[in-house]
């Protein structure tokens, strides 16, 4: 398919955003000015500030002469980039792959998108129409080579659409300077006469090499599509995509539900002929105040069933608020994965965790009470308590060793060892008496010590000497002295045994 | 005029019709002793432990909160044992998962799921129960009333996953839907020759309430990977012998 660029240039891109941020500036002349060279250099004036004479690059010294009430603003570093990088995602509605193109453009890989506008004329108004009526003064072009969309959306004065293969003639009669040539170079194109592109376009390739270098032949090959030219999209592209633009803005929890099912639907026929199942997905609604909302669910193995994943988006649904209305539903399943065809088991077996109704239980608990709450525990090699089990990383994971059931354990442990009161009759006994939460509990019998040593290459600490008890009711508890028992030591209570 | 051993007869033979109305199926002979609990089996109609249905542990503290553990735990490894998974739904979160191995039950089977809320927590026993692959869910609350009991017994009886409900210091015991109400409390240790050292876990079983069955009592010991009845007597000339 032949590639289709877009290029959008924000004339004031600087001025017209602190309109739009203090409309009361739209009357003023007020420029952006940055020290250069011991001079103040104006880097951006508005258009009031124009109509009287300033441009870009005078001194604010000049402007401040020739205008009564000039009001110089200092120039923002890095603004450019901030703004663009923000018109740039709102962009996104229009094309997946949007470029931010510094100083003050944008970049758009529109092939295969103008038509669901109805055509490029239309794709073209509607971008700058929504771009002006936001308050940003926008040119726009479109044609096959990213350079010549440049050159026309900046230089061009007939048609902002270049058709497919016209891009020679488009640039004949635009200046040098539409090739996004350096400076430099410029100066020499323009000091030899050369005052439209159609004046050298044509002169051999070995004699503008050696005039201008290489990098001017490049530029000029790209322009003309002799050359290919890439861009860095502002938000990498997720292969697993389903849009959904609206006719009309939806607000009601209703209409959500029905396009989730339309995007669900047509995601999952595709993964499923391709064997695959997500694992994550982000629906993204853009809403027609410029604001995005999102929502996410995740799975514990992947899936491409309409049904579950309805049920996952369902419960999220309360989470996206429409506001005046959302206009077009972005479903990308950003982690994917290769499934296996589910064999067909005859005889019953309980399939445990390799259950697909269990991991579609998990999925529907994480998206309630947040994935955060679920744990599965596997056996971790460490003496040390707090560090004897780790989590597993997913449903599959099996342990890589055996569940120790050689020391005594507690059934429940403490999240932090609570400090208890004792009475040891000798120094190395286990305690006769122990107070804990204002209970007394004399100690019938007793297990221990059992020595646990910190590990000394994760944290630094006392070691801890645990014994098993059990008072004269016949409960019991864990608990250990910390630290050596000369130094009065602190006794703590662990955890509860069966 | 009948006689007082036919009427005794009479009444038996209506109370087993009864229970086969009920659904309860006399299982046939040798599939006795499924969860190995040995004389407490016997308390419940047919001489079965029920299964697929809710159970519901009383504890009042900690401690008896732990013992309700142990005995779950004794219990899940005879459910779990054919490699099926269970979910244990808790409020405190503080299980320490490598001593359920002590019970027989592989912890890495085990999915927990710490909550804060009743209201949560019975939400996800009610989804969790519905799911036919699980063997037990096993769910700790504070409260719970009898409409939510119900749902959670409609739940099970669709999908014949046994569910336990922890009640941790509940301060009303209103009747619920469940099949059976214990409680679990601990009791002194016995060793072996008055040996030092912790014996096996002894805890006091009482079966307060069950449904079509007998309430009572026993003492029970989990030793060598399965419950142990430990008979009155032998406490009694142990101490005698300790005396």
């Amino acid at each position: 398919m032949q590639k289709r660029f877009m290029a959008i240039w924000f004339r004031h891109l600087t001025t017209d955003w602190l309109t739009l941020k203090q409309p009361e500036l739209a009357a003023i002349p007020f420029v952006f000015a940055a020290p250069e060279r011991n001079r103040i250099i104006i880097t951006a004036a508005n258009p009031v500030a124009r109509a009287q004479g300033v441009y870009k690059g005078m001194a604010a010294a000049d402007a401040k002469a020739i205008t009564s009430n000039l009001q110089v603003l200092d120039h923002l570093p890095d603004k450019e980039a901030k703004l663009l990088r923000q018109l740039g995602l709102w962009c996104i509605r229009y094309s997946p792959i949007v470029a931010v193109d510094l100083p003050n453009g944008l970049i758009l890989d529109i092939s295969g998108c103008a038509h669901l506008w109805g055509g490029e004329r239309v794709y073209l108004k509607e971008i700058v129409n929504k771009l002006r009526t936001s308050g940003y003064n926008a040119r726009a072009a479109i044609a096959d080579t990213i350079g010549t969309a440049w050159a026309v959306a900046r230089f061009g004065k007939k048609t902002p659409i270049i058709e497919s293969g016209m891009q020679a003639q488009a640039l004949l009669n635009l200046p040098p300077v539409a090739l996004r040539l350096e400076p430099l170079i410029l100066e020499k194109l323009q000091k030899l006469g050369f005052s439209t592109i159609k004046s050298f376009m044509l002169l051999p390739r070995t004699v503008l090499r050696r005039r201008f270098g290489e990098g001017f032949l490049l530029r000029l090959a790209q322009a003309l599509g002799l050359e290919n030219e890439s861009i860095t999209p502002l938000v990498p592209p997720v292969p697993y995509t389903e849009r959904l633009p609206c006719l009309e803005p939806i607000r009601t929890a209703k209409a959500i539900e029905i396009a989730i099912q339309k995007l669900l639907e047509g995601l999952c026929t595709r993964l499923q002929s391709e064997g695959k199942g997500v694992r994550k997905a982000t629906l993204k609604c853009y809403r027609i105040d410029g604001k995005l909302v999102q929502a996410g669910i995740s799975t514990n193995r992947g899936s491409h069933s309409v049904s579950h994943l309805f049920k996952l988006f369902v419960l999220q649904i309360s989470k996206i608020e429409p506001a005046l209305g959302i206009e077009l539903f972005l479903l990308e399943a950003y982690r994917v994965e290769d499934i296996g065809v589910p064999q067909e088991k005859l005889w019953a077996g309980n399939p445990g965790l390799q259950d697909i109704a269990l991991a579609e239980l998990l999925d529907k608990l994480a998206g309630k009470i947040g994935a955060h709450a679920i744990h599965r525990y596997l056996p971790a090699e460490h003496y040390w308590p707090e560090c004897a089990v780790k989590e597993a990383a997913s449903l599959t994971e099996t342990p890589a060793t055996h569940w120790r059931t050689d020391r005594l354990r507690p059934l429940r442990m403490l999240h932090a060892p609570e400090p208890i009161e004792v009475m040891a009759l000798l120094p190395d006994y286990p305690p006769k008496v122990f107070t804990y939460k204002g209970r007394r509990h004399v100690v019938e019998k007793a297990d221990g010590p059992e020595r646990i040593e910190r590990e000394w290459w994760r944290d630094k600490g006392e070691h801890r000497d645990y014994y098993a008890v059990e008072d004269t009711s016949g409960q019991r508890y864990w608990l250990f002295r910390s630290g050596h028992y000369d130094a009065a030591p602190q006794w703590y209570l662990h955890g509860f045994l069966a | 005029m009948t006689t007082a051993p036919d009427r005794k007869e009479l009444i038996s033979r209506l109370q087993k019709d009864i229970l086969q109305w009920e659904g309860y199926k006399a299982p046939p002979s040798g599939t006795r002793e499924l969860v190995g609990l040995g004389p407490v089996e016997g308390a419940f109609p047919n001489g079965v432990f029920p299964l697929g249905t809710m159970h519901e542990l009383v504890c009042g503290n900690t401690e008896q909160a732990t013992a309700c553990g142990g005995f779950i735990s004794g219990l899940l490894s005879v459910l779990m044992q054919n490699g099926g998974a269970s979910l244990w739904i808790g409020l405190s979160g503080n299980v320490f998962p490598q001593t359920l191995k002590v019970f027989g039950v592989d912890p890495d089977r085990v999915i927990f799921i710490n909550l804060s809320k009743d209201k949560d927590v019975l939400w996800v026993m009610e989804e969790a129960l519905k799911c036919a692959g699980l063997a037990a869910v096993i769910g700790e609350v504070q409260e719970i009333d009898f409409k939510q009991s119900r749902r959670l017994q409609l739940a099970v009886e669709q999908s014949r996953v046994t569910g336990f409900i922890l009640r941790n210091w509940s301060k009303k015991m209103g009747s619920t839907a469940c099949a059976a109400r214990w409680k679990i409390k601990p009791l002194p240790s016995e060793t072996l020759d008055s040996l030092p050292g912790l014996g096996f876990p002894r805890w006091q079983i009482e079966l307060l309430r069950v449904r079509n069955g007998q309430p009572g009592n026993w003492i029970m010991e989990w030793s060598q990977g399965r419950f142990k009845p430990v008979s009155k007597p032998v406490i009694k000339h142990q101490e005698l012998m300790v005396g």
